[in-house]
């Protein structure tokens, strides 16, 4: 890879001055798919700003009705964390699904969603359970945050601080893994949550996105009978070596099912 | 520009210069000439360069030296008492055979270390999962699994 200039701001202010003053800077949390990407030389960033030494945004607590997850909490953290298991235990399942041991001891929450690869697996999970990015700057709703393929609402220079979860009724997440890469063929999240039922899926489409047809039918009749006939429109979906768009759009509904068998 | 990095490394204190682009495996391996620990993909998929950092199972090859400064790394070269006498993992995989032509070993035996600690009396279904991230390509994983289900047995009941 190419070189760069290394940083380690303690405080999420000094990174983002980093980050203002450095146009081609990149900030790096668990660097699970940026060193891969920079070995690659898809990217060849400047300045590299490691958010690691920055104290206050790595941890879970409870918030009131919510759990408020640190950008830099590591998908092992969440996925052994007591709170997290007791209070969504389907999070936590969630997260000990993705990739392998050892990238689950450096990749974190915030470095998985600002990268919103189509296949990774929190996407359905902050979507599916409506959760909340806090930024530097601002509050993002999950549902406002996914934009495209790799693409956020993140603004330059807004670094994620933190994801608040609302603690659902209920949740389960099921996914087809892919065997070679651990990244989801198709991933599905049904929660119960207090703003009625969400369907969250990913993998499936170029970013993850919310099944509202099985949504409408979930909050009328919460059972796998009321999904069986809900196919999501194929064309919409990815299409390429590891699964055709009619065999994702027709996984989305099996696995949405067993989600809802689960409860 | 150099950057002056420190680190423990199987409880030795160590230090060097680097670029920021050096991977740990590289320091590791071309700095402080601790050759156990391999390079098979150099991509995040084998698992050879498995090595712990404070504690935890990592892939030394997407990680940069940089990252390391302040941790404590423990290689392969660091499993074994000061006397020879073999972890109760490394053991096991002479006792089962679980290795065929050695070179995914280091990170088998790392990343089995993690597994026993986190998994007391692991059942082969765990095992086979959490070795999700470390691929071998001759010994079919029968005689990594027994090997690790044995020592995470003997680990728990205190017997090592």
């Amino acid at each position: 890879m190419e070189n760069f200039a290394y940083h380690t701001p303690a405080s999420v202010a000094d990174a983002a001055k980093l980050l203002d003053a450095h146009e081609d800077a990149k900030l790096m949390s668990g660097g699970m798919t940026l060193l891969p990407t920079l070995k690659q030389r898809l990217a060849a960033p400047s300045d590299l700003i490691d958010l690691a030494k920055i104290p206050d945004i790595k941890g879970v607590c409870r918030d009131g009705d919510e759990l408020v997850i640190g950008a830099m909490t590591t998908h092992a953290e969440v996925h052994e964390n007591a709170l997290v298991r007791e209070l969504i235990p389907g999070l936590a399942s969630l997260a000990g699904q993705i990739g392998d041991p050892a990238v689950r001891h450096r990749g974190t929450i915030g470095g998985s969603c600002a990268n919103a690869d189509p296949a990774a697996d929190y996407p359905a999970g902050t979507l599916g359970h409506g959760a909340t990015f806090v930024t530097n700057k601002r509050k993002i709703a999950a549902d406002d945050f996914f934009l495209g393929l790799f693409e956020t609402a993140l603004e330059p220079g807004e670094i994620i601080v933190g994801v608040r979860f609302p603690i659902p009724v209920w949740s389960h997440y099921q996914k087809l893994r892919h065997p070679a890469s651990g990244y989801a063929v198709v991933g599905v999240l049904v929660a119960q949550t207090k703003s009625g039922v969400h369907v969250a899926v990913t993998g499936a489409g170029p970013s993850a996105f919310r099944a509202t047809a099985m949504e409408e039918a979930l909050t009328k009749d919460f059972s796998v009978k009321a999904i069986e006939g809900i196919k999501i429109d194929a064309a919409d979906l990815n299409n390429d070596i590891h699964a055709s768009s009619d065999y994702r759009a027709h996984v989305v509904t099996v696995l949405a099912k067993r989600a809802v068998a689960a409860r | 520009m150099l950057i002056n990095v420190n680190m423990t490394i199987n409880g030795k204190a160590v230090s060097g210069q680097v670029e920021a682009r050096t991977l740990l495996v590289e320091f590791i391996r071309d700095h402080q000439r601790l050759t156990g620990t391999h390079v098979g993909c150099d991509t995040t998929q084998c698992g050879c360069c498995t090595v712990h950092v404070d504690g935890k199972a990592v892939k030394s090859c997407t990680m940069l030296a940089v990252q390391a400064t302040g941790k404590s790394i423990i290689t392969i070269e660091g499993l074994a008492q000061p006397d020879g006498t073999l972890h109760p993992v490394q053991e096991a995989f002479r006792e089962h055979h679980g290795l065929q032509c050695g070179f995914c070993t280091p990170g088998m035996v790392m990343v089995g270390v993690d597994i026993c600690r986190r998994h007391p009396n692991a059942d082969e279904h765990t095992v086979r999962q959490e070795l999700e991230g470390n691929i071998c390509r001759c010994t079919g994983y029968q005689g990594i699994v027994e090997a690790i289900m044995d020592a995470s047995a003997k680990m728990a009941g205190g017997k090592a």
